[in-house]
């Protein structure tokens, strides 16, 4: 193949499709989970200690950027866990009809955002 | 590694406008993607007004308007204007689809016409496809038997065998699916992409084949097949509504099977 041949836009011009949307997501919250599975690293550390350290690891995680931290986190983990049984369904050979995977994508959004809604809510009235 | 922006020599600048010849008020404007190898510049898109009332109505007539009345010097593959050839496969407002089944009605606003996404372009919309064709030769796309065939009869098939073929010896391998997938824009190299895995399940599916588990091994690579992840760009854009997704994920479960 010619070297000099320009390549055509890809990315620059592409319009994403709800599932490719949801794709990438995937790859960006196993990632962020990987990254995120450090903190309890931090955490066992900091029971490990003593009861000062991990009060301190508290207190941090009480501030509101703990809190949304910890938002942004299960967040993460919802989307990768129900994403990742949505994938499973398709290795079985189901549910690749552009209109199934359509419905299926939004039930992956719709139950990770209500799912850690309900978690906080809960988590913050008791 | 991926490169997900542009060589300096790929980057798509500002070009030409041409305004409507005559006075209309049904004008559309169409923003095409140009390349002219010999002039040693970067890409540009001109953007070009035409009056849709002395116009075809599908996106190739467009492109047929725009050659014969404004700019002859204008590029691109078509033949058949009725879906069945392929050559008039590009990225049209972000989907790679066949220019001579898009109405320009479904397009709101303007029209954006690219080449198929991410593959080394020859002139304008015409992309070169050397590659797509040599990964298709590899999967050996023809009948393999033991026996001899014979001159007296045919090789035959119940009726439920030839329905495996269907939505799969439907492909005209016009390669939108292949170029709609980030996975092959960035592994084109090892990875053979949705139209040719299409093409290779096209065979495996077939009854009178008996070179299946050659060719299930063939394929039970970390790159030539699973390269795939269901990003399901390529069952979203085949214009010919089949579905490569799926017949990956048939390959993928007989390969699971296979020499374990």
């Amino acid at each position: 193949m010619n070297p000099d041949r320009p390549v055509s836009p890809h990315l620059q011009i592409y319009r994403w499709p709800l599932a490719m949307v949801i794709s990438i997501l995937h790859r960006i919250t196993g990632a962020a989970l990987a990254a995120g599975a450090l903190l309890l690293v931090v955490l066992l550390v900091a029971v490990a200690a003593d009861p000062a350290t991990y009060g301190m690891f508290k207190e941090y995680l009480l501030t509101g950027l703990g809190q949304a931290f910890l938002i942004l986190w299960m967040l993460a983990l919802f989307l990768h866990l129900f994403n990742g049984v949505r994938h499973l369904v398709f290795d079985a050979g189901f549910g690749f009809g552009i209109e199934a995977t359509r419905i299926s994508g939004i039930m992956v959004l719709l139950a990770t955002v209500v799912l850690t809604a309900a978690v906080w809510l809960v988590a913050w009235l008791y | 590694m991926a490169q997900f922006n542009l060589p300096a020599n790929s980057v798509v600048k500002p070009g030409k406008t041409y305004p409507p010849a005559t006075a209309s008020r049904n004008v559309k404007k169409v923003i095409v993607y140009r390349y002219d190898p010999d002039s040693k510049k970067n890409p540009r898109t001109d953007t070009y007004e035409i009056d849709l009332d002395t116009c075809g109505p599908m996106v190739l007539d467009a492109l047929i308007k725009i050659k014969n009345e404004i700019d002859a010097t204008l590029t691109f593959r078509r033949s058949c204007r009725e879906g069945i050839c392929g050559s008039c496969s590009m990225n049209i407002n972000g989907s790679n689809t066949l220019a001579c089944i898009k109405a320009i009605g479904e397009i709101k606003g303007d029209l954006r016409i690219y080449p198929l996404p991410h593959m080394p372009v020859v002139k304008d919309l015409v992309v070169d496809l050397s590659r797509f064709y040599a990964q298709y030769a590899s999967v050996k796309p023809w009948i393999q038997t033991q026996e001899q065939s014979s001159l007296e009869r045919e090789r035959l098939q119940t009726k439920s065998d030839r329905e495996r073929l269907e939505g799969l010896e439907e492909c005209i391998l016009c390669a939108c699916c292949s170029t709609s997938c980030p996975s092959y824009w960035w592994n084109s190299d090892r990875y053979l992409g949705p139209a040719v895995l299409l093409q290779a399940y096209r065979w495996i599916a077939d009854s009178r084949d008996e070179a299946t588990t050659e060719r299930l091994e063939d394929l039970k690579d970390t790159f030539k097949l699973y390269r795939c992840h269901t990003i399901m760009n390529c069952t979203d854009t085949c214009p010919k509504g089949l579905n490569p997704a799926k017949a990956i994920a048939e390959i993928k479960k007989l390969t699971a099977a296979v020499g374990n």
